[in-house]
């Protein structure tokens, strides 16, 4: 082992983390609280020690078979998979936004549930009915909800659109007629930075009036 | 002379209308950036300091260069250089997968040795503070002064007299599209990027000039955008990284930032702390201002404010200056300085109005020049129902108190001259317009078709608007400044007429009349002087045969106007055991000169006043004085509205001049102040650090209770 590996060694354990912080002058690494335990993942993948799986998935009514780590998130095989035939599987209106199920842009329909794609892993999707926002309409024909927001102009720079889209159409399928505060309610899993929130429940209100 | 006509006559200017990217935008087909995915493409990733202030004393990257499936790694500092905030970068890597990337970031070696820092504005100006910057005087700035009139002499004319401390904290952008790029050499010398940019233009100029190479060689594509509030103007060290990477491993590189890098060095609305005192004479004439105020804009300079602000005083001091901390530098944010200075200005004018026992709209009156907002108080008044406001702040009973308040803004948004753009008619009727702006989302591409389709009779679905490429060589300038719309429609206005007058003269011998005597109805052109003679636009653009016409246009002083004025009011009730503060309503009054499309510039509104909601109740990048990290780097623990905050708005469009001009920022400006006068209202205690969260709310009425 050479010096430099013996210092990293050392670099990595919790102690030098502890010893790290505070003091102001002793060496430190770069986010040394998750080293600790993520350099042996990557060290694991060096190894080859990763092993993957290949799964079945059925989404928006078209069955892919894709080779996944036990890591791999919903949203990456929706939006990087690559399928074993070597196609992209490219449904990239669900967006990776926060990364940790806060913001609802990666909302698609599992099984009729509304959930975050970010935050399921793909394994556990197999078996299940996936459906995206490419998948809400039917051909050329939108959805009522889809009709809806674009009438209203219930979007701005339309980033956060496909989950709230998805969300809409999972609020109306179990409560048709909602009130104002349910609607506000059932989409306060998504976040929008533009503001376009007031045509966004305008829209939802039309679209129930519809289905 | 040139003119958008009168209202009476605009088949589609000032109407609502849907727009054109809604169908691509719903059905989750309109491509951002970050959806881009190229053949053979690599994922790119950096490594950023987690500490605030360090020396770099090793750094090794072999054990990432190893990682199978890693193609590339790249330094982005190197041994003996600082680093001066957290976020700063370290190093790059690109990776057959994103967990490949992620894992090699892990097997870089960094070793830094820990330099003291200061994050927070209270510790950077205390005595003994490290000094973070070589070229200042410990952390301050030299003062920036300016006096008008005579001070001294109109205080003690004054009858009453205000002093306070007003602060703001800073705010991060929050754009929900992290900044990036896709990039892709097509060969040695031809670069293709896909930025997630304000400026298509600007980045390529910017990577032209970095790399070397002619400009036209390099091409950079934003067909939709996701969320740009002042910070993407540049390609960034992660547009340089990303291009360097696919240099190196010949392939296309994507690279985004983190949600967490995004926080901490994509830009932020720096803070504010003014110390002011004001002076009014008993008939409510605001007379005398002092204020000294600084802000911090992170290691960098820039955190300017208005102070005063829209309320005229003829007798002013102000003393500012700027404070460094370790943190990521601030950016344009959305109306920069105007905010944070309205919250201050609009507080402090309640305060005034208060000791005089005036109605603060009245003395708002008293002090306004603004014609335009002398006629939107009294229609925000009346749509708020300022007559139920306490005219005792805090009077209301019961344990949820409801008050009203007010505040104003102004802004510029007049345009400016650059934009290139080509109108195309073909002979199969099909109509084109080209300019290199883009849509960020406030919906330029359908105010560009509105525009073609009422001067050529037409719907603006038929017309092929092609905006956020760099590749037809037609410039335009960044979308910032509320300038994009007042710089384009213009051109783009004037290359419709030329295109429509090339047509007519094609026409003219078919219809047998004089060129001067055609006329655009809806979807054919007739003779004015008998209106029995016509053609459909169809059997008109049939006469081109082989041709096409395409006529570029320019900028006409006379299309656009500059100076807007806003006002909004808020209704709000403030929850006394809690400490919450529910925003009831904002009424929002906006000066917006012509408004092309009346649907997105009600969107544009909304989402100002609910962007100003934020600063005022949720927003506040939190430092910790001991680690020297932001604690909130996310969208957990950095509140942004959601459904729940959202109030009844009522966004007026306010006609005020036949001339296009901008919204995108005035309307984040008056709520802050609104809000904060309407908790007073409410409670009859002052909140004057921003956001108002329940544990300032209830120490509040705590002190004044005792």
């Amino acid at each position: 082992m050479s010096e430099k590996e013996k210092k990293q060694e050392t670099n990595i354990s919790r102690r030098s983390f502890l010893k790290g912080v505070g003091t102001g002058t002793v060496a430190a690494t770069v986010a040394p609280a998750i080293l600790v335990s993520d350099a042996e993942t990557a060290e694991a993948q060096t190894d080859g020690a990763v092993s993957t799986a290949k799964i079945q998935l059925n989404i928006n009514e078209k069955l892919y078979e894709i080779e996944v780590e036990a890591r791999t998130t919903l949203l990456t095989v929706l939006r990087d998979g690559i399928d074993t035939g070597g196609n992209n599987v490219d449904l990239t209106g669900a967006k990776l936004i926060c990364d940790r199920g806060e913001c609802g842009g990666c909302t698609v329909l599992v099984d009729g549930k509304a959930v975050y794609a970010c935050m399921m892993l793909a394994m556990d999707t197999q078996g299940k009915q996936i459906t995206t926002v490419e998948g809400i309409a039917n051909g050329d024909n939108l959805h009522p909800v889809q009709e809806a927001f674009i009438k209203h102009d219930a979007m701005m720079c339309g980033f956060c659109t496909p989950g709230f889209i998805v969300s809409s159409v999972a609020l109306l399928n179990e409560n048709k007629k909602p009130t104002s505060a349910e609607i506000k309610d059932g989409l306060s899993g998504n976040t929008c930075r533009c503001g376009t929130y007031p045509f966004i429940f305008d829209a939802v209100e039309t679209a129930s009036e519809k289905m | 002379m040139a003119s958008w006509g009168e209202a009476s006559q605009s088949r589609l200017i000032g109407k609502r209308i849907a727009r054109l990217s809604g169908k691509d935008k719903v059905t989750g087909k309109a491509k951002y950036t970050f959806d881009i995915n190229r053949p053979e493409m690599l994922y790119g990733r950096i490594l950023r300091s987690e500490v605030a202030h360090a020396n770099v004393t090793d750094l090794d990257l072999t054990r990432a260069e190893a990682l199978p499936g890693v193609k590339a790694v790249i330094p982005l500092t190197e041994v003996g250089r600082k680093l001066r905030y957290q976020g700063q970068e370290i190093a790059a890597v690109a990776a057959e997968t994103d967990d490949i990337a992620k894992d090699a970031l892990r097997l870089i070696y960094v070793e830094l040795e820990e330099l003291p820092f200061v994050v927070t504005e209270a510790d950077a100006m205390a005595e003994g503070a490290p000094q973070i910057r070589d070229d200042w005087k410990g952390n301050q700035s030299n003062p920036g002064i300016n006096e008008d009139g005579d001070v001294d002499a109109a205080f003690s004319e004054a009858a009453v007299t205000v002093e306070a401390t007003y602060h703001t904290p800073v705010q991060t952008h929050v754009c929900l599209e992290t900044h990036g790029h896709v990039v892709e050499w097509t060969d040695e010398n031809n670069l293709t990027v896909w930025a997630s940019t304000q400026a298509v233009f600007g980045v390529r100029n910017d990577l032209a000039r970095r790399f070397e190479l002619p400009a036209n060689q390099v091409r950079v594509i934003t067909e939709h955008m996701g969320g740009g509030f002042g910070s993407k103007f540049n390609a960034g060290v992660e547009g340089l990284a990303a291009v360097r990477l696919s240099r190196m491993t010949e392939r296309p590189v994507k690279l985004m930032l983190t949600r967490k890098a995004e926080h901490l060095v994509a830009g932020n609305r720096p803070s504010m702390t003014q110390h002011v005192k004001a002076g009014a004479t008993r008939d409510g004439r605001l007379i005398a201002y002092d204020m000294r105020g600084y802000g911090t804009g992170g290691i960098s300079s820039g955190a300017g404010f208005n102070a005063p602000y829209v309320y005229h005083v003829p007798n002013r001091r102000t003393e500012r200056f700027n404070v460094a901390v370790n943190a990521g530098n601030q950016r344009a944010m959305r109306a920069p300085g105007h905010p944070q200075g309205a919250f201050a200005m609009d507080s402090l004018m309640d305060e005034l109005a208060e000791k005089l026992g005036m109605n603060p709209l009245e003395f708002r009156r008293i002090n306004d020049s603004s014609e335009v907002r002398q006629a939107q108080y009294t229609l925000g008044a009346q749509e708020i129902g300022w007559h139920r406001r306490n005219n005792v702040p805090g009077s209301g009973t019961g344990v949820k108190k409801r008050g009203m308040g007010v505040g104003s803004g102004l802004w510029g948004g007049g345009g400016g001259r650059g934009t290139q753009a080509r109108v195309t008619i073909n002979a199969d009727g099909t109509v084109e317009a080209v300019t290199g702006t883009q849509d960020i989302g406030t919906g330029i591409r359908t105010v560009i078709a509105i525009i073609v389709a009422e001067e050529l009779g037409l719907a603006p679905t038929d017309i092929s608007v092609k905006v956020g490429d760099s590749g037809p060589g037609l410039p335009s300038g960044g979308s910032g400044g509320s300038q994009t719309t007042a710089s384009v429609a213009p051109v783009i206005k004037t290359a419709a007429a030329a295109a429509k007058q090339k047509l007519f003269e094609h026409v003219a011998p078919l219809l047998q009349a004089p060129v001067d005597d055609l006329r655009i109805g809806t979807g054919k052109i007739y003779v004015a002087s008998d209106r029995t003679k016509t053609v459909t636009w169809k059997q008109a653009t049939g006469q081109l045969g082989q041709e096409s016409i395409s006529e570029g246009g320019n900028w006409d002083q006379e299309l656009r106007q500059g100076g807007v004025a806003g006002t909004q009011f808020a209704e709000v009730e403030v929850d006394t055991q809690t400490g919450h503060v529910k925003v009831l309503k904002i009424v929002a009054v906006q000066d917006c000169g012509l408004a092309i499309n009346r649907l997105t510039t009600e969107s544009q509104i909304n989402g100002g006043v609910i962007m100003g909601l934020g600063q005022a109740l949720l927003e506040e990048r939190i430092m910790d004085p001991q680690t020297g990290r932001m604690l909130n780097a996310n969208l957990e623990d950095y509140k942004v509205p959601g459904t729940f905050e959202i109030p009844e708005i009522k966004s007026i469009v306010f006609d005020t001049h036949r001339k296009v001009t901008g919204v995108g920022e005035p309307p984040c400006i008056p709520t802050l102040g609104a809000i904060a006068n309407a908790v007073h209202n409410a409670i009859g205690v002052r909140i004057r650090e921003l956001p108002i969260t329940p544990d300032k709310i209830l120490t509040a009425l705590a002190e004044k209770k005792a």
